[in-house]
């Protein structure tokens, strides 16, 4: 019921994720849209596990948990980040560039 | 035909949603249409007979992962960003055009789908989740086939906690 459809969202919703990780230059709006992207892969698991099996349903408990983890470090990152530079802006987090 | 209706409003109010998040100039804002986004995603999750997912994403993605975000936003008590903040009209619209490049190259892939002989009969998911429950319908994979990534998946969030925690103190 509705795979292509579903499929179809699931690409462009992705592809919305993937512009804004690109666009934006914020570092918790780059977050957001990374978990855009992973909303819409999970979107796809469920479309296809009405026909491949309930495991894809498994599989995305399995993502969420995984996500909340990575939201949750990736959060403490960026407040470690800001104590130091006073700014989320991924232009002024450039120690690395030579 | 109602489900079609039912069906692609959520799905519409995904994709304008989305685009909304992304193009907000206030981060609290991009927040709260990700929200609104992963609602229309659970009713679509709904739709599709994975009702259990549907409430974990409720509760798990919009009611504990979002709330966090919005935690740390007014934290760092960030404003509405400024013109530098992101890129200008040339390299948004190379930007959105690699969006589009994306959706592209999966479109081309749109008439291939799974082979037949691994396609359940239809209906199985519902038959599933009438005669287990829809909380039935996941747990049992969970806790037999799978049961060893489950205990490491708890391991994973101890591991993310004491990390998050190290992380974001003053002094170690």
């Amino acid at each position: 019921m509705y795979l292509t459809q579903s499929l179809a969202v699931s690409a462009i919703l992705f592809g919305i994720g993937v512009a804004g990780v690109l666009i934006r230059r914020n570092a918790i709006v780059i977050f957001m849209c990374i978990e855009l992207m992973l909303n819409a892969v999970n979107l796809t698991f469920i479309a296809l596990a009405q026909q491949l099996g309930r495991e894809g349903q498994v599989i995305v408990f399995f993502v969420m948990a995984v996500a909340a983890a990575e939201a949750a470090v990736g959060l403490a990152i960026v407040l470690a980040v800001y104590r130091h530079k006073e700014s989320v802006n991924l232009n002024d987090i450039n120690l690395l560039r030579g | 035909m109602i489900t079609d209706f039912v069906y692609w409003s959520f799905a519409g109010l995904a994709i304008g949603s989305a685009l909304l998040c992304v193009t907000r100039r206030s981060p609290v804002a991009s927040a709260l249409w990700l929200v609104m986004t992963l609602f229309s995603i659970s009713g679509l999750f709904v739709i599709m007979e994975a009702q259990f997912i549907a409430a974990m994403q409720v509760l798990v993605y919009a009611g504990a992962i979002m709330v966090l975000f919005v935690f740390v936003i007014m934290l760092l008590n960030l404003g509405r960003e400024r013109r530098t903040d992101r890129l200008g009209w040339i390299g948004s619209a190379v930007m959105f055009s690699v969006g589009a490049l994306i959706v592209l190259q999966l479109w081309v892939v749109r008439g291939s789908g799974p082979s037949p002989e691994l396609v359940l009969p239809a209906g199985t998911l519902a038959r599933m989740a009438e005669q287990q429950g829809a909380v039935g319908m996941i747990s049992g994979p969970l806790f037999r086939d799978y049961l060893v990534p489950f205990e490491i998946t708890s391991v994973l969030l101890l591991a993310a906690v004491i990390g998050a925690i190290v992380l974001a103190k003053r002094r170690l």
